[in-house]
């Protein structure tokens, strides 16, 4: 026992050292966490800040005015333009000069007095769903405040706050899960070089005749790049957390934990294609097409609750979903460990065949 | 007399390297090749060949000189003489995946080549270099000597008045050798083709018509093969081995002797050669009971040594540090001297009917052999001959097809992990990790090895000063000239003290001085009972073997000790390159007998 650790500690020393004096993996393991965690931070921005609308108020009420000034006063919203009617709003969004329009009908003022209801219409620029769907919903909460203060604030109010990220801000969404992606793209691409770029070298048989059993070989493969992968998960929690002023409710140790848990989980899958890559090109392809999907699939940056049955039953396949689950709620709402044990099963699962299935990969396939 | 194609006048080249004392590749180099002659440059590795070819080609500027060929200035127009020759780089670009043919096509179009010379231009290349049959085959899939000789006709796909080839048999076994020789010797008689060839074989230095000896970007002589002979004229002896002392111990021995300035196994004898005409050889003078040396006829190979050892030598007296003395083996091997007889009793390698297959391609086809404690064994064959693949199942590198197979008592590829702390491994291409540090390395693999951590610090010493290391601890193993890199290699194969050692072409490329420092090590590894199986394209070589196997096509031809092969042979005086060539011809003259009989 003591003799197998001795021989995983060399070989995991001999890992780190040649990751760090290798200038190109050098610049992999630095560059794109700080990079990445700033670019999401700044560009990954779906805030809303002066989308520029236009109003049609066909009506002319004093009502009408009112509802407008609410809007107007928002600072999401800026208005460009004043149109006198319906069919114009089709050139302006057209050229992309304004993103939304709100229609206010003929008789709004007239049907509101009447206490019925009047439909007021939301026009939103489709080819950037995103701030479409954000820029109608902010512009119904707006109208549902005005309503509210209307009737003298008697009835029911409905309050359309999003929990955990109040103003919506998305980068506080982004940014904690970052620390999974990161850590996560890290792990597959160090582990699936570590096996090929041996290869690749030719020094792979050379460390096949030592008396290295294949097990410490694909251990001592797999603990570097989860220490890398973590070293970097910290970097992104420090950009979170104090350059952009994320507030973290959860505590870093059980962020710490779960990420192990995940890289771990997930070095089975770089692994696995290590050992059926005869060279890093291969690695790096076989890379790219697993990583894309399975960022989209985790929930990342859209919710899985709307993507479509069959993709959402393939969401409990990536281990990245749980991850990012767990983290974002260790983070923003403070969850412990225990509140998030269910995240770790699915992680736990998918460990428990990937490994064992690099064992076998690792076995069969170097010859 | 003919005139000359490419004259070179006070010739200089430095190049500097990042982070690196400045290296002089070629320093006033005066150097001329006749019209429609053979020239051979000859040297080390880093001797400022293949710089001088690049600079020839126009390929590189000079920093001083001149140069000119076919009496066009070099510096002046690259494009004008790139018109009237051809090159061969090393490693030449074939496309893998493309054919024979396509491959021809492709360079033909490259250079312009129009298309109604083509059709006999192509069949008369394909003819010479006897690749015609292979025309629809990939090029990726030929044998190393083949590559090479379609190389050559992608470069000869236009007719160029000067041909110049950089190690074109580099990795190339001695039948191939042969043919693609007799096809240059037949381009300068009947196309009076200019050819300017580097090689580190001296055989074939010994075809052309003028040889240039370079080393350390000076040329340290020049002439025909003839003249050069005569450097060592009277200088060289033969000595026939006993029982007592036998051929590895006997030559480990001159080279340590002062009065000695080379000494290498020929033909069953050691063959070496005396520092002065006539010299005293102190050793021989203390040991009556030895035959009588008789004298040798000189070979250029003769000449060659001596005057990189005379160079070596005067380089190391002008930066004042002494030669890294004769490693002391010889000294241990005589402490070791009655091991002789042990060898045959114990037996370390035991292979029965071993077969190989890749797909139904035979790589190894039913090979029988035994292999005894302390022997030397070696491996030979022609490219593709198998000698590889047998290699690569005794490590346990390769599963076997069928067949059985025993190192140390068991078959590494299903036995237990700690069974192959029982062997070394070093590989063809230098395969330790070329980011870490020479002693990073050894501390890798020492303690992959499983050697304690308070005994390992002290080994890696003991190995850094055995392989002449430790002056390069901390440099970066990927950046060290290639003598130091076969040496750690060595050194990490080592480390652990194995019982049985396998080298896969451990020579290759590494300089005629280093390879004698090289035979010396193993003899003193085998004589202290650690058994060696090496394979090896320099068939010169093979007379430090024990014991040998010759392989082609997959089949073990001949299994014997030297002599015993070239007795059954009835080739008593031949060396082993025309041993080689005769057993694999006759053989595969054989198989198409049996071929023809078959249809």
């Amino acid at each position: 026992m003591r003799l197998y650790l001795q021989q995983l500690f060399f070989l995991c020393q001999k890992e780190l050292i040649a990751l760090v004096k290798d200038p190109r993996l050098k610049f992999m393991l630095i560059v794109p966490p700080i990079l990445q965690g700033f670019l999401f931070g700044y560009a990954a921005n779906y805030n809303l800040e002066e989308v520029p609308y236009a109003v049609v108020d066909e009506s002319h009420g004093a009502l009408a005015r009112d509802l407008v000034s609410h809007i107007d006063a928002a600072p999401a919203f800026d208005r460009v333009v004043t149109l006198s009617n319906p069919p114009e709003v089709a050139d302006w969004i057209d050229s992309g000069d304004i993103l939304l329009a709100v229609v206010i009908p003929q008789d709004f003022d007239e049907l509101i007095e009447r206490g019925g209801q009047a439909p007021v219409q939301v026009i939103a620029d489709g080819r950037n769903s995103s701030i479409a769907g954000l820029a109608t919903g902010y512009v119904n909460q707006i109208v549902q405040v005005w309503n509210a203060k209307r009737t003298g604030g008697s009835g029911i109010t409905i309050e359309a706050r999003t929990w955990y990220v109040p103003n919506q801000e998305t980068q506080w969404n982004f940014v904690p899960s970052l620390m999974a992606m990161i850590s996560f793209t890290q792990v597959m691409l160090l582990a699936g070089m570590s096996i090929a770029k041996e290869r690749e070298q030719g020094t792979f048989d050379q460390l096949l005749v030592t008396p290295l059993h294949p097990s410490q070989i694909l251990i001592g493969k797999a603990v570097p790049p989860v220490l890398v992968g973590l070293f970097q998960a910290v970097a992104i929690f420090f950009i979170a957390r104090f350059w952009f002023e994320i507030p973290c409710a959860g505590s870093l140790p059980a962020i710490i934990w779960t990420l192990i848990f995940f890289m771990v989980s997930s070095t089975g899958i770089g692994l696995s294609i290590s050992a059926i890559s005869e060279n890093m090109q291969q690695v790096l392809i076989y890379v790219l097409v697993l990583m894309i999907p399975m960022a989209l699939l985790s929930g990342m940056a859209t919710p899985i609750a709307n993507m479509p049955q069959v993709l959402q039953a393939f969401t409990y396949i990536d281990p990245m979903r749980f991850a990012i689950d767990a983290v974002r709620r260790i983070y923003l709402e403070g969850a412990t460990l225990f509140d998030v044990r269910w995240d770790f099963l699915p992680m736990f699962l998918i460990g428990a065949v990937t490994i064992p299935a690099a064992g076998w990969l690792f076995r069969h396939k170097t010859a | 007399m003919a005139g000359t194609i490419v004259e070179a006048a006070g010739l200089v080249k430095t190049f500097h390297p990042k982070k690196m004392p400045a290296v002089t590749a070629l320093d006033h180099i005066n150097l001329s090749v006749r019209t429609g002659e053979l020239t051979a440059l000859v040297g080390p590795d880093g001797a400022g060949k293949t710089t001088f070819l690049r600079l020839v080609c126009g390929l590189m500027d000079a920093d001083e000189g001149r140069l000119t060929v076919g009496g066009m200035d070099v510096a002046a127009g690259a494009q004008a003489v790139q018109d009237i020759l051809s090159y061969m780089p090393q490693k030449f670009g074939l496309y893998e995946d493309l054919t024979v043919a396509e491959n021809m096509t492709l360079y033909a179009d490259l250079h312009g080549v129009p298309q109604d010379v083509r059709k006999s231009r192509f069949a008369r290349l394909l003819e010479m270099t006897g690749i015609a049959a292979f025309t629809g085959r990939l090029a990726g899939k030929l044998s190393g000597g083949m590559k090479q000789k379609l190389g050559l006709a992608c470069t000869l796909v236009r007719s160029p008045k000067l041909l110049i080839l950089d190690e074109p048999t580099v990795g190339v076994d001695p039948l191939s050798r042969r043919e693609l020789w007799e096809i240059l010797q037949a381009l300068t008689k009947q196309e009076h083709l200019s050819v300017l060839v580097s090689t580190a074989y001296m055989d074939e230095a010994a075809l052309c018509q003028t040889v240039h000896v370079f080393n350390h970007g000076r040329i340290l002589a020049s002439g025909t093969p003839e003249e050069l002979r005569h450097i060592a004229d009277g200088r060289c002896m033969d000595i026939a081995p006993t029982t007592a002392m036998p051929m590895r111990m006997l030559q480990s021995h001159l080279l340590d002797d002062p009065g000695i300035t080379d000494a290498v196994p020929v033909c069953g004898k050691v063959h070496f050669i005396t520092r002065k005409a006539g010299g005293e050889v102190a050793f021989l003078s203390e040991h009556p009971e030895l035959p009588a040396a008789t004298p040798s006829e000189e070979r250029l190979e003769d000449a060659f040594m001596i005057l990189l050892k005379e160079d070596e030598e005067k380089r190391n007296r002008k930066s004042q540090t002494s030669l890294p003395s004769q490693s002391p083996c010889g000294r241990q091997l005589s402490q070791r001297e009655s091991l002789g007889d042990e060898q045959s009793s114990t037996i370390d390698i035991t292979v029965r009917d071993l077969v190989k297959k890749f797909g139904d391609f035979t790589a190894v086809s039913h090979t029988s052999f035994d292999v005894h404690r302390g022997e030397v064994f070696g491996l030979l064959g022609p490219n593709g001959a198998g000698k590889t693949t047998t290699f690569r199942m005794l490590c346990g590198l390769l599963p076997l097809t069928s067949g059985k197979l025993s190192v140390a008592g068991v078959d590494l590829r299903t036995a237990r992990t700690e069974a192959r702390r029982n062997i070394g491994y070093v590989a063809q291409k230098f395969s330790l990790y070329s980011q870490l540090t020479v002693y990073e390395n050894l501390r890798f693999f020492g303690g992959t090895y499983g050697i304690p951590a308070l005994e390992l610090k002290e080994r890696i010493q003991e190995v850094m000063e055995e392989f002449d290391l430790t002056d390069r601890a901390d440099h970066v193993a990927g950046e060290l000239p290639g003598g130091y890199k076969q040496r750690l290699s060595m050194a990490a194969a080592l480390i652990h003290r194995p019982k049985i050692l396998f080298l896969d072409e451990p020579t290759s490329g590494i300089n005629p001085l280093a390879r004698r420092t090289f035979w010396q090590q193993i003899a003193h590894l085998s004589a202290k009972g650690t058994t060696i199986i090496i394979t090896t394209h320099f068939m010169d070589e093979a007379e430090y073997c024990d014991r040998m196997m010759i392989q082609d096509h997959g089949e073990m031809l001949v299994l014997g000790s030297p002599s015993e092969i070239r007795e059954r042979m009835q080739m008593p005086d031949a060396d082993m390159n025309a041993i080689f060539i005769a057993i694999v011809e006759q053989s595969r003259a054989k198989q198409e007998e049996e071929g023809r009989k078959g249809a």
